[in-house]
């Protein structure tokens, strides 16, 4: 296995270079090279190739990349599509919108390889609405491309077409699931679609359907270039590979750090300057709101899938969040609900009622007004929300409340007498930034 | 009334797609950057070049929190007020620029010049706390410079976005989301400092990925 302590860029390589978000300068350090050695591979190798490479996806749940492709139905005489999911919305997670801005053609050389390996010849970059500047650089990149001749009609001769269009939504969480989005895509209220069947059978107008994450594909180049070999050099056996970690919260240096998957939190914090001065870490999260808290104890252990999932959270987008002890977790819980209550998209009951339910007890809880009994009514709401609700957001939902209850019990209680603002002075948690403008 | 230049520009959204009825989102936005909200007769307008009933479209139209039925001021501000930015300072900047517009989430101002929302994660954690003027970054951002920024917008002066253009109008920001181009790509940083700071500790230490051709690490050098 590769050496995991150190930091590896290889998307972020050119990012300081002021071109770095166009052709010219993606074409400076080979940029489209893995294009016309995928084409020569044909696309059945391009997907054995990326299965063996051990690519997991990186939107948050992790599956394979090489196996979702290979569930596309083949000489089915149904046109194939390729979407990208580039909605990035889940709180803590910042990692897709500055590729997208720095490095747009990572991904769309990544996107022609994959339409090639699943036969599509349309795709579809759905993009988040609130990030006009990341619309205008990947909507660039794509013209940039089609002038290049490596979009549009018989791409470098191979005979293979593929047409790119760019998609704003706009501003709903839920279109980050991938059915949702796909409703969201063909222009209907963004509601999640029951599984089976899943988007490789019946997916974008009911035809074959991948839907990938931006850094995943913006993975692929790379791994043709590099081959399995290299890209496994990187990680473990079961997260090979690199991540674009964003860290955030109160450590020194925020930001992105592209390192190989198995570096752990210390390791990554050090790089990102460490907690900030005369403080230590309170909780953290390992891939946005979404996915349980961890503490201090847990620093030493390995960012992949399976250490985290040991440890009984997830990588999930893995873009740590670190708090530390000025921080109330009560506040900090109460807030990530009312945001999925405000998310949730009202299609089922548990997540549709629960959500405000939840969030009603927790607001009690910071205004130092809950009853101890009512922590039992939360466990129990959260228990009936989670693997109850029609989509993963209502499991979401449920996922904050116990994960800071195990580690923070006596915060809750003190709940039921005063106030999160008067324990833990929200003042004291703020960093401003010396910056003004 | 909806002029022809929209309505040909509505239906050339519609033909982008294999199926028109994928156009529904940003024809909803092209509608906003010309009437300042989604009108009754924008959706008429919708409904009659996708072949789909008012009701149809109004269901789209109210899911989604970007779309405003009332007109909306020419600026836009959202300040993020997800856990992220909000115990960071955004819950004190939110505080502050609600004070100096003297309105409230949803809210627009008497003269019509801003309208205000309590954003979610805008996937800027990393540049907390995150303010946005026509959904434009303005990222690390205090009380004080929050509201000199408005104060700036207010007084009709120049304001840059912290990783991108100088900022237009909301309008403007609709009728890009639309898929027209205003020009305004390289405006700008390729990335800024924050976005840097992993390749810049990597380059001070000598760290680099495996080379590609024999598979070696570099990774070790300089620990
Ligand atoms: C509520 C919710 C929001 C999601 N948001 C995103 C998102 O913004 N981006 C993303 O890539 N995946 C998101 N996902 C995961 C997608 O459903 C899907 O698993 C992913 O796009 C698959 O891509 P991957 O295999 O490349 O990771 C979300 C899931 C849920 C339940
Ligand atoms: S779990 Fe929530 S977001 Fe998912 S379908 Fe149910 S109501 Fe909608
Ligand atoms: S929490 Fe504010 S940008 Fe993510």
């Amino acid at each position: 296995m590769g050496q995991t302590s150190g930091l590896t860029p290889v998307l972020t390589a050119h990012w300081d270079e002021p071109d770095s978000y166009k052709i010219e300068g993606y074409r400076r350090h080979g940029g489209y090279d893995a294009v016309a050695k995928a084409f020569a591979m044909g696309p059945d190798s391009v997907i054995s190739l990326v299965k063996d490479s051990g690519l997991r996806g990186r939107g948050g749940a992790g599956f394979p990349t090489g196996l979702k492709w290979s569930f596309v139905p083949q000489n089915d005489g149904k046109p194939h599509y390729l979407v990208i999911n580039a909605d990035e919305s889940e709180p803590g997670a910042c990692k897709d919108i500055p590729l997208m801005m720095a490095n747009p053609h990572s991904l769309i050389e990544g996107i022609i390889i994959t339409a090639f390996a699943i036969r599509a010849n349309h795709a579809f970059i759905y993009l988040r609405g609130e990030v006009p500047h990341v619309y205008r650089r990947i909507s660039n990149a794509v013209r940039e491309a089609y002038a290049a001749g490596v979009l549009g009609k018989n791409i470098a001769g191979s005979g293979f077409d593929l047409d790119v269009v760019v998609h704003a939504g706009a501003g709903a969480y839920i279109c980050g699931e991938e059915t949702a989005l796909l409703d969201s895509l063909e222009g209907r209220r963004g509601q999640p679609r029951l599984k089976p069947p899943f988007p490789a059978v019946a997916g974008l107008y009911a035809s074959p359907t991948v839907v990938n994450n931006v850094e995943t594909i913006a993975n692929i180049p790379s791994i043709i270039n590099g081959g399995v070999d290299w890209f496994r050099s990187f990680g473990t056996e079961k997260s090979p590979g690199f991540k674009l970690f964003a860290v955030s919260g109160h450590v020194n240096r925020p930001g992105i750090y592209e390192a190989p998957l198995g570096i752990t939190m210390r390791e990554l914090l050090e790089h990102a300057g460490g907690v900030r001065n005369g403080h230590k870490v309170k909780f953290w999260l390992p891939g946005g709101s979404s996915v349980p808290m961890l503490i201090e104890e847990h620093l030493d252990l390995p960012l992949t899938y399976e250490a985290m999932a040991e440890a009984g959270t997830m990588l999930g987008t893995g873009t740590p969040m670190v708090f530390d002890e000025t921080t109330s977790v009560v506040r900090a819980v109460t807030g990530w609900l009312k945001f999925y209550k405000h998310e949730s998209c009202g299609k089922c009951t548990p997540c549709r009622e629960g959500t405000w339910f939840i969030t009603d007890l927790l607001t009690r809880f910071e205004a130092g007004t809950g009853k101890v009994e009512q922590l039992d009514t939360l466990n129990q709401l959260c228990g009936q929300i989670m693997g109850r609700s029609f989509c993963a957001l209502g499991d979401a939902a449920a996922t904050p409340f116990p994960a800071a209850m195990k580690y923070f019990r006596d915060e809750f209680i003190a709940g039921t007498e005063t106030a999160a603002d008067f324990m833990f002075d929200p003042q004291k948690s703020m960093m401003l930034p010396v910056v003004t403008r | 009334m909806i002029d022809t230049k929209t309505l040909d520009e509505l239906r050339e959204i519609a033909g982008r797609y294999p199926q028109a009825r994928s156009g529904l989102l940003p024809m909803l936005h092209l509608l906003q950057s010309v009437q300042g909200h989604v009108s009754s007769e924008g959706i008429a307008a919708c409904a009659d070049i996708l072949e789909l009933t008012t009701a149809e479209v109004t269901g789209v139209a109210t899911f989604y929190t970007m779309y405003h039925s009332e007109p909306q001021g020419q600026h836009h501000i959202g300040v993020c007020i997800n856990p992220g930015c909000a115990i960071l300072g955004g819950d004190a900047v939110y505080a502050a620029v609600s004070e100096r517009l003297g309105i409230d989430h949803d809210e627009v101002t008497a003269d019509g010049k801003f309208s205000l929302e309590r954003i979610e994660c805008q996937a800027a954690c990393t540049h907390a706390p995150a303010m946005t003027v026509n959904w434009e970054f303005m990222d690390l951002v205090t009380p004080e410079s929050a509201v000199s920024t408005i104060d700036k917008l207010a007084n009709g002066e120049t304001v840059e976005s912290t990783r991108g253009p100088v900022v237009g109008t909301w309008r403007d920001t609709a009728r890009v989301l639309a898929g027209f181009d205003d020009g305004k790509t390289d405006e700008g940083v390729a990335a800024d400092e924050l976005m840097l700071a992993g390749l810049k500790r990597a380059k001070e230490l000598g760290m680099t990925a495996p080379n590609m051709t024999n598979g070696a690490s570099h990774a070790e050098a300089g620990q």
